[in-house]
């Protein structure tokens, strides 16, 4: 059992964890994740690993409702127990000083961009950030990210916070106004981290993402959460979760995440109708949730 | 009972039967569910024997002087001994003789390929069919747990030492359990949320109920193993943090199959394409079949053309399990014949009893899909038998012009595993070979780094649980012989 020590909504559907996970805390690095389960018929799904403090022995999830699990964690508060919690898992990001890089999140996605903007800022390199969200309210991590940026830059889909529009377009102003970029790091819905290895293929300026497929085990048993790579299987949990942009097969990650979408759809609505209210439902903006169950990177 | 002393043959034997009389009396069956009622669910198919059936059969041991049943099982089971205490009525007695040697009969008794070890071995097969010894240790092995208060098991005088067992499968558990009966504090890493690792995730309901392992597992915690789950080692703790800063004097690693294979072919992305590991775990350890009891979800199967591809335990495990979710028309696909299958052949001929197709000599070539990125069909092609390969089995050589086409709507790879690296890349100086395996020796199981010792299919790559179980027993004894005589490494 993992004990949460500290609970907070960072905005609506959105809650950050703090939980006792001392193994974790020692070992982890910017770009690793969790596999979490909440009770003994729930499911494995990954998550984000978003800070950890060692000598705590703690370590920050943030988790986005989305399905029936991501549902139930966020409906856990201080004090509560999560009854599995294993990791880190995945490779870290690769950290060095490559000049400037622009670091990219999306919805919930920035809590993964958050601390591998921090490693590359500590490995001097000049940090520009862009964070969208579908809103004002999405609007997530913002101080944190600033506090380890040179540049900050956010975009809200319907323009209630900032500039409107999409991540997308502060990337083009960028690459238009002639900026010299070295990395692109960029997290968050497949669509947005599609649309922007688009853009960057372009300009041949490399690309990294973090891909979020369905998986179990995350330790390379299963096989579940391969991904195209330049046309060959390669696993998510092992080899990744952070790719080589410019050569993921983006199309098949959105196909077999769509695999098991009318059980997910069945678990939520059995879930919602034994609670008896109907949250809102899932948005899939560029910038918004993905409808995946996991982290909605 | 008394213990029988040295030349158990020669003493008088509470066996009434004369060898004649022996060899007279048919192998007794063991119950089974009938096939197209198991078809249909997840509970054992083998129902065990009667102590009537385990006596007449125990009977049946012509208590050779040299018993190769014995020296032909990995872990050396004491079969003689143990089949005469059946025949004395000594139920318990026979499982302590058994649990000299091996520390999970009630797995092996299930699970183990008898035919390649104990009764291939059995002189009575070269005249007629070989002792039921499987089906005697899973008596045996059942009989004591029904019957057995683990609440005050003997413990050996503490050694002050201390070994870490990486992996809960049959490698690390028989080595665990081998070692705290020499009185070492022993503490198994498992990197899954439930112990037993394969015995968990890859081996069904249907031929191994979960009940049985935990079961196992519990009567090892009362022996004194400390089981820790959710520890992935070499990411959450390296080999050398519990040797350096957690005290550990010596590591077994017996992580055991690795990374699924798959084939190269186009298609393999599509959905509706499984690893067997994938499938069988979703199965197995996520409890998929009961969707939505539990959360973990599975394909629809009602009425769909599924195709295993492999002919090991694995591949049956899968098709079998593919059936029991309601598949219309389940067959295996194997480039080889029958006779070269590497499954066990119980399972081979409950599969057959339950439905399903063998299409041998066959190999897929590609995945063809729906357009819509799901799996439709597969390409496949014809094999004819060409000359013995490096495993001693006749080569698949295809056939030109004889491809064709199956509609299908899932298929489930099961042609083996490769090397996990996880433990290897972060244990430096630890030797691998050229397909990333681990290098142990084969007596000891002594890897290159001192105090490290490793086993089961992380060194061996795919076997099977009682070859595992082996490698687990000798590690244990070199590991004893090295805490406990300095200068041993």
């Amino acid at each position: 059992m993992f004990r949460i020590l500290h609970a907070e909504f960072l905005a609506p559907g959105i809650k950050r964890f703090v939980i006792e996970a001392p193994r974790i805390a020692y070992k982890q690095k910017p770009g690793q994740f969790v596999i979490l389960r909440l009770y003994e018929q729930g499911e494995r799904i990954p998550i984000t690993i978003e800070h950890s403090d060692p000598e705590r022995g703690t370590i920050r999830i943030v988790v986005q409702s989305i399905g029936k699990t991501t549902h139930l964690l966020n409906s856990l508060n201080t004090g509560d127990s999560i009854l599995n919690v294993v990791g880190p898992l995945g490779k870290p990001s690769e950290i060095a000083k490559f000049g400037t890089v622009v670091v990219m999140g999306g919805g919930v996605g920035t809590a993964m961009a958050y601390p591998t903007a921090a490693a590359l800022k500590h490995a001097g390199n000049r940090v520009i950030s862009i964070l969208g969200a579908r809103n004002k309210e999405l609007v997530i991590l913002e101080s944190e990210l600033r506090e380890v940026s040179d540049a900050l830059m956010i975009t809200t889909d319907d323009g209630s916070y900032a500039d409107k529009g999409f991540v997308t377009d502060k990337l083009r102003q960028l690459i238009e106004n002639g900026t010299r970029i070295d990395l692109v790091l960029a997290i968050g819905p497949i669509p947005m981290m599609r649309a922007v290895a688009e853009m960057t293929r372009k300009e041949h300026i490399r690309t990294i993402v973090s891909l979020n497929p369905i998986m179990i085990d995350g330790t390379g048993m299963c096989g579940g959460c391969r991904v195209l790579i330049d046309g060959k299987s390669e696993f998510a949990c092992v080899d990744g979760p952070e790719f080589d942009a410019h050569r993921v097969d983006f199309a098949v990650l959105v196909q077999r995440n769509s695999m098991y979408r009318p059980a997910e759809q069945r678990s939520m609505e059995e879930f919602q109708g034994g609670i008896g209210s109907r949250p809102e439902p899932v948005h899939t903006g560029q910038t918004g949730a993905c409808a995946l169950e996991g982290d909605g990177r | 009972m008394t213990e029988p002393t040295k030349q158990p043959a020669k003493q008088a034997s509470a066996n009434p039967l004369s060898l004649k009389e022996r060899m007279k009396v048919p192998r007794q069956h063991m119950l089974e569910q009938s096939p197209l009622e198991r078809a249909t669910n997840f509970t054992e198919v083998n129902l065990g024997y009667s102590e009537e059936l385990a006596r007449q059969e125990a009977q049946r041991c012509l208590e050779c002087p040299k018993a190769t049943c014995t020296t032909d099982c990995p872990v050396g089971v004491k079969v003689k001994e143990f089949v005469q205490l059946i025949v004395a009525g000594d139920y318990m007695g026979a499982a302590a003789k058994i649990r000299e040697d091996n520390v999970l009969p009630a797995i092996t008794g299930r699970v183990c390929p008898q035919e390649d070890h104990c009764e291939g071995g059995c002189l009575m097969g070269k005249k007629v069919q070989p002792l039921g010894i499987g089906y005697l240790e899973r008596f045996v092995a059942d009989y004591e747990q029904g019957h057995l208060d683990i609440s005050n098991l003997p413990k050996a005088p503490p050694t002050g030492k201390k070994v870490a067992i990486v992996g809960s499968g049959p490698s690390g558990l028989t080595a665990a359990g081998d070692l705290v009966q020499q009185g070492h504090q022993v503490h198994v890493f498992e990197a899954l949320h439930t112990p037993g690792g394969v015995l968990v995730y890859g081996i069904p309901e249907f031929r191994l109920p979960k009940q049985i392992i935990r079961e196992q597992i519990d009567y090892m915690r009362a022996m004194g193993v400390e089981f820790e789950t959710d520890v992935v080692v070499g990411r959450t703790v390296t080999i050398d943090e519990l040797m350096e800063e957690e005290g550990y004097d010596a590591v077994f690693i017996g992580t055991g199959a690795g990374l699924p294979q798959f084939m190269g072919i186009p298609g393999e992305h599509l959905n509706g394409v499984y690893s067997a590991n994938e499938f069988l775990t979703r199965i197995n350890l996520m409890h998929a079949y009961e969707f939505p009891k539990y959360d973990e979800p599975m394909l629809d199967f009602r009425g769909k053309n599924v195709a295993v591809i492999g002919g090991g335990n694995t591949a049956l495990d899968a098709i079998r399990s593919a059936l029991r979710l309601g598949a219309g028309k389940a067959f295996i696909l194997y480039r080889r014949s029958e006779a070269e299958m590497p499954a066990r052949k119980e399972e081979v001929e409950h599969a057959k009893q339950e439905g399903i197709e063998f299409q041998v000599l066959a190999a897929p070539l590609e995945f063809l899909d729906d357009g819509k990125g799901w799996l439709a069909a597969a390409r496949c092609q014809k094999m004819a038998l060409g000359e013995p390969d490096a495993s001693g089995r006749r080569r698949p050589v295809p056939i030109e012009g004889s491809e064709y086409e199956i509609p299908l709507a899932v298929a489930v790879i099961a042609i083996g595993t490769s090397a996990n690296p996880i433990v290897q890349s972060t244990t430096p100086g630890l030797a691998t070979n050229k397909r990333g395996y681990i290098q142990a020796d084969q007596n000891t199981q002594k890897t290159s780094r001192k105090g490290l010792f490793a086993g089961g299919d992380i060194v061996t790559g795919s076997a099977t649980v009682i070859l595992a179980m082996g490698a687990g027993r000798r590690a244990a004894k070199s590991i004893h012989e090295y805490l406990t005589t300095p200068g041993t490494w």
